[in-house]
């Protein structure tokens, strides 16, 4: 695992092949479709180590066709999904985390019948039996989910939902966390919050991450290197800070 | 007033049966999103495996194992080879495969043990308990159908409360995506769920043909009246399900027991509460659907 970068570099992730050391989570040519409808379209992407990488684009450019066709609840028609150099492109959903990747899918994934901490055990089930301390720690991350641990889950407010899926997806000790659209639908404050605790979480842990965002603006200011997906292809990789000061693409792609 | 406890006692002790086979109910709708409509004939053949081994000379609880056994067993294998390829296609498709695998079970029935009535035995007495002068209608094969009962749903509770396989089924019933994301083998969970299930049902129809007579149909009615119970207590809530059995089970009682010929009233009386219900209360008395979708 490399060296955590401080937030803000300015250095580009070389494209692949080219690169030194090989990135943790290597995207390759994917295409997937719903029926007649291709969703992604030869789709070429990388995620480093230690670093947040955000898909951007708007609304059915893909995004999270992507995600769920690399944790293949969308099987692929064509391309490949690598991760750690370990081809996972025909594993089993069920066997990702196992492999250290952990989804979480749009609309958090919260399961409302169960209280917080069912919620958290169910994250940690594949790992056997770990010790209550692991638990601790992310209810001391979240101390708002802490609160309220013996609760069903559906009275959680969206931001506490995000918390819940979060920490959940952390209880799974992965190597690479795949976020589809965290921000959606939460106030400006808890993006920031919870945008805030991933970064730490990636300077300080060496946890990866690898971020759909329709929100440009604050994916950017958290990422270190920014994807903008438009009608299921990449249309450019860049530094995050390159991405934004680039007037012309966020107009074009990224609506701000 | 002891005519009114005795229709009572009655009421609760069938009550207790229509609230198991409700439950197997709920355990099936609750993860796969099916009536299971083969249930009852799903009970009934392993009912007949009970009976064959007891004709052979084996005990009451040898048979009563070997048949919750092959319950399981039958459970499994139905999810495993019959609905499995169905889910997730059209929601009818599964129904209409239910329905088929009710009439195919109940016809291999006949075919394997007969048609004809045959008489099931039960370990313990059929006559009330004595109490001051009066025999009440309270006898030890309903103390047994009771116990029965309540011992397999507190196990039940036990497994889905505080074990790990437990919480990987409920996780698997209410997030299937997110089970599978979180790496929980939703598909085991799923088989295990309706062998499970039809352990329960299994039950049911073991205690409700204590000291009656059996035939290949002779879960028809059940099946009513487990699914009537079931949609009071709201199809989604094992607890429903529970009390819908017991409120069920004491209606019907009554309506058999005070009013004219009632008897002949009963099959009535319960499709009259199951329209009442979906009239009043379209979710079941603990429709837990509003929290569901919040």
């Amino acid at each position: 695992m490399s060296e955590p970068r401080p937030h803000g570099s300015t250095a580009v992730t070389a494209p692949a092949g080219t690169a030194t050391e090989p990135a943790l989570l290597e995207i390759e040519d994917l295409t997937s479709s719903y029926g007649p409808v291709r969703a992604l379209d030869g789709v070429s992407l990388s995620a480093q180590a230690g670093r947040i990488t955000a898909v951007l684009g708007a609304n059915g450019a893909g995004k999270t066709t992507l995600l769920r066709t690399i944790s293949g609840l969308v099987r692929c028609s064509s391309g490949r999904v690598v991760l750690g150099g370990e081809d996972i492109t025909s594993a089993p959903v069920e066997a990702m985390v196992g492999k250290g990747m952990a989804h979480v899918p749009e609309g958090r994934g919260v399961i409302a019948e169960l209280t917080v901490d069912e919620n958290l055990r169910v994250g940690s089930l594949f790992r056997g039996k770990i010790g209550r301390d692991e638990f601790d720690r992310i209810y001391d991350l979240f101390p708002r989910i802490a609160e309220r641990r013996d609760s069903p889950a559906h009275v959680l407010s969206g931001g506490e939902r995000q918390m819940l899926v979060v920490g959940r997806a952390l209880l799974a000790k992965p190597r690479i966390l795949l976020l589809d659209e965290p921000s959606l639908g939460l106030a400006p404050r808890i993006v920031a919050q919870i945008f805030g605790l991933l970064r730490q979480l990636v300077d300080n842990e060496g946890l990866s991450v690898l971020l759909v965002e329709q929100n440009a603006r604050s994916a950017l200011s958290v990422a270190d290197v920014g994807v903008v997906l438009n009608l299921g292809r990449v249309v450019v990789t860049d530094s995050a800070r390159a991405l934004m000061g680039d007037e012309d693409l966020r107009h074009a792609y990224l609506g701000f | 007033m002891q005519y009114f406890i005795n229709v009572t006692l009655t009421g609760l002790t069938e009550g207790m049966v229509y609230a198991a086979f409700a439950l197997a109910l709920v355990l099936i709708w609750r993860s796969t999103r099916i009536v299971n409509f083969a249930q009852g004939s799903m009970a009934a053949a392993t009912t007949f495996i009970a009976l064959a081994l007891i004709q052979n000379g084996q005990s009451y609880w040898i048979a009563l194992i070997v048949a919750l056994a092959s319950g399981f067993v039958l459970g499994a294998v139905v999810e495993r080879v019959v609905i499995r390829p169905v889910e997730g296609g059209p929601e009818l498709n599964a129904v209409i495969v239910a329905l088929g695998l009710f009439v195919a079970i109940q016809a291999a029935i006949a075919i394997i043990f007969g048609s004809s009535f045959q008489s099931f035995p039960t370990p313990f007495g059929l006559e009330g308990f004595q109490v001051g002068d009066n025999r009440i209608a309270l006898t030890p094969t309903s103390v047994y159908v009771i116990g029965a009962v309540l011992v397999v749903m507190g196990l039940l509770v036990a497994l889905f409360r505080f074990t790990r396989v437990g919480l990987a089924m409920r996780a698997s019933a209410f997030g299937q995506e997110v089970a599978r994301l979180l790496g929980v083998k939703v598909g085991r969970m799923l088989t295990l769920g309706w062998a499970l299930a039809a352990v329960v049902g299994s039950l049911a129809g073991l205690l409700i043909a204590g000291g009656e007579f059996v035939y290949p149909a002779y879960m028809d009615s059940l099946i009513v009246f487990g699914f009537v119970a079931a949609i009071l207590g709201g199809l989604d809530s094992p607890v429903g399900a529970i009390v819908g059995g017991l409120v069920l089970g004491l209606a019907l009682s009554y309506v058999s027991g005070y009013i004219e010929r009632g008897s002949a009233l009963v099959n009535v009386a319960a499709l009259v509460i199951l329209m009442v219900v979906l009239l009043v209360r379209p979710g079941g008395i603990f429709a837990s659907s509003t929290a569901r979708r919040a």
